[in-house]
């Protein structure tokens, strides 16, 4: 299930229904209010309907902490092994702390689900609801992914707040408070970056009907080119160059660096901007994907 | 101001022509060959508001296509449409905020939600007051008789269940034009008369204009008054549905019961459908009904007589028949 949108282009306000026996006309309401309390409404209707799931959640949240213990052990053997006591910059706390704080990216920039769910929408015809009624299709997914995120992140508060405590010597304590705000600015970057990037992706579903192949190579190719695995800085250039230009790094590697100090000042402001500009770059490519593929839609049947 | 206006609509698909064989299929990896189908071919009517007209047409006829490009989901290739003052395929929200289409093959609810969440994801998506959605909802819930099942999930329901539920969400916001694609297909003949009812009602109440493709020629009898007929993408007949019977239904059906058993040689009128006993059905021309009958009833002692239409099934099925011959003539 999947619900609204606050970025959606305002939606021109409806006739008033001419129904002959409807007592009591509606009070009419101001032009552009209405649209967004619709996608406000759906969210809340979509919340409700995360809420319930809680118990999967709980339980889905203590497994995904599991591979943190593995990926622990695994980078002490490394940093032992390789009798050095910084790689690309990363001490071995510095880097646990990197990988924790990927697990925070990640849990506001990954979309399980939605690149997959548009393509079976259009395959599957369901996408004609989004036509037929007065309802825009990213405005409603976008919504109802808020919805989602809301109930996951508040969900999972507590458990990765133990987490977290427990690895406290991993950190040097908490940032100041002007590197949270980029953090958190970072963090809600990173979500609109993840979003637009996936219903992109499942737009293609509009040209090829079976897209589970290629949507397994990006999302696997963006476990790696994101940083989740581990920080850009250890691969040799230019790689970590052009990774650093692409927008993936938004998605897991940016945030994360944001807290633990390493980028700041000036860099820290162009790489905000970056990273808003590949939010509104992925915004319009869906966009422009959807409409197009609408058209293909149409044209061939629907 | 007719509710539907359509004028010249056409729709042609292209259709990728796929060779036999493996080297074939190479081919069509470089150069394919496409095939134009004629989906829907220049047909042209008009519909005036309150309105139940049924679409009918054997299966690939054009009728889906059709509805399609009236609620605006496909472009027509050629030909205009104006549906409530709207041209449906730009989409515009106030246009979209007054129509509703069914299909009876495709859910619109959400699956894996109790159909009362989809109600009220409507109740947002259209915007509907508050006060007028709890009335409809109470009205079309009592009216359908699924009080108890709106808080289960829709995957759980029955498909007759379904359709219901189906029925309830497009009538919520008030639509005054309703577009049915096949809304009984697949439901047994109880859930069939709890839609057919359902729909006349709320017609009766609200005045809405219908529009409803069906294979089952009981809707079309229990719901529409008027009949457009469309085979291979044309359209062949637009009238009423008693005008149908006398346009295409040659013959009636003489059912007679005889004080003996019935006699031989009943095949001088007519087809002899049934004999039994005392009772025989005989096909006989439309023209010499009256005719047959004085002979029989100077000949033989008669208990019962009754004339009948034909069932609509043949009288339909012949129509498409006659289009169809007509159309591979030419």
């Amino acid at each position: 299930m999947t619900p609204p949108d606050a970025t959606t282009a305002p939606l021109p306000r409806p006739l008033p229904p001419i129904q002959p026996e409807a007592p009591g006309p509606a009070p009419p309401r101001p032009a552009l209010l209405p649209s967004m309390v619709k996608y406000a409404r759906i969210f809340r209707v979509a919340l409700i309907e995360r809420m319930t799931y809680r118990s999967d959640f709980l339980l889905g949240t203590i497994l995904r902490f599991l591979p943190i213990v593995t990926t622990i052990l695994l980078w002490r053997a490394i940093y032992e092994g390789s009798g050095q006591t910084e790689l690309g910059g990363f001490n071995y706390r510095e880097m646990i702390a990197y990988l924790l704080l990927t697990n925070i990216s990640r849990m506001f920039s990954s979309m399980p689900g939605l690149a997959g769910g548009v393509a079976r929408e259009v395959r599957e015809g369901t996408l004609k609801r989004y036509l037929i009624q007065p309802l825009d299709l990213i405005g409603y997914l976008l919504s109802s992914r808020v919805a989602h995120k809301v109930a996951y992140i508040t969900m999972s508060f507590v458990p990765y707040a133990v987490l977290f405590y427990l690895c406290r010597g991993y950190f040097d304590g908490f940032p100041d408070p002007l590197t949270l705000l980029a953090y958190a600015v970072s963090l809600i970057l990173a979500f609109m970056v993840g979003f637009y990037f996936e219903v992109s992706v499942g737009m293609v579903g509009f040209w090829f009907l079976e897209v589970t192949s290629l949507l397994y190579i990006v999302m696997t190719l963006n476990f790696f080119i994101s940083g989740h695995m581990l920080p850009l800085d250890l691969l040799p250039q230019p790689w970590a160059g052009i990774l650093k230009v692409l927008p993936f790094q938004y998605m897991a590697y940016f945030p994360a660096v944001v807290f633990q100090g390493k980028i700041r000042g000036t860099e820290l402001l162009l790489h905000l901007g970056l990273e808003l500009f590949w939010a509104v770059a992925f915004l319009v490519l869906a966009r422009t994907l959807y409409r197009a593929g609408l058209r293909r839609y149409s044209a061939y049947g629907g | 101001m007719p509710i539907i206006e359509v004028e010249d609509l056409t729709k042609t698909y292209r259709v990728f022509q796929k060779r036999d064989g493996l080297m074939g299929a190479l081919r069509g990896l470089y150069r394919r060959e496409y095939k134009e189908v004629k989906a829907v071919d220049r047909i042209g009517f008009s519909i005036e508001p309150g309105e139940m007209v049924a679409f009918l047409g054997p299966n690939g006829a054009g009728k889906t296509t059709t509805l399609k490009m009236l609620s605006g989901l496909v472009y027509p290739t050629s030909g205009d449409a104006r549906v409530l003052g709207y041209t449906p395929w730009r989409r515009e929200d106030a246009f979209r905020r007054q129509f509703a289409l069914v299909m009876g093959q495709k859910n619109q609810l959400w699956w894996d939600l109790p159909a009362g969440d989809s109600f009220q994801l409507h109740r947002e998506i259209y915007s509907i007051p508050k006060e007028e959605f709890d009335r409809t909802l109470g009205e079309l819930v009592e009216l359908l008789g699924v009080q108890k099942l709106t808080r289960q999930a829709v995957r759980e329901l029955s498909l007759g269940e379904r359709m219901k539920m189906e029925l309830i969400a497009a009538l919520l916001h008030g639509p005054k034009l309703l577009l049915l694609d096949e809304p009984t297909i697949g439901l047994d003949v109880v859930a069939q008369a709890a839609i057919q009812k359902c729909l006349r009602d709320y017609h009766e109440s609200r005045g809405v204009t219908m529009l409803l493709t069906s294979h089952y020629m009981r809707d079309v009898e229990a719901l529409c008054d008027r009949v457009i007929v469309i085979t291979q993408g044309r359209l062949v007949y637009d009238g009423p549905l008693a005008g149908i019977i006398e346009r295409f239904g040659e013959s009636k059906l003489v059912r007679l019961q005889f004080e003996e058993p019935a006699p031989e040689g009943l095949e001088r009128f007519g087809e002899v459908v049934r004999r039994e006993g005392p009772f025989a059905d005989v096909r006989i021309e439309r023209a010499r009904v009256a005719e047959t009958l004085g002979a029989l009833l100077n000949q033989h002692a008669l208990a019962d007589v009754s004339v009948e239409d034909p069932p609509l099934e043949e009288v339909i099925a012949k129509v498409f028949e006659e289009a169809r011959l007509a159309h591979d003539a030419a």
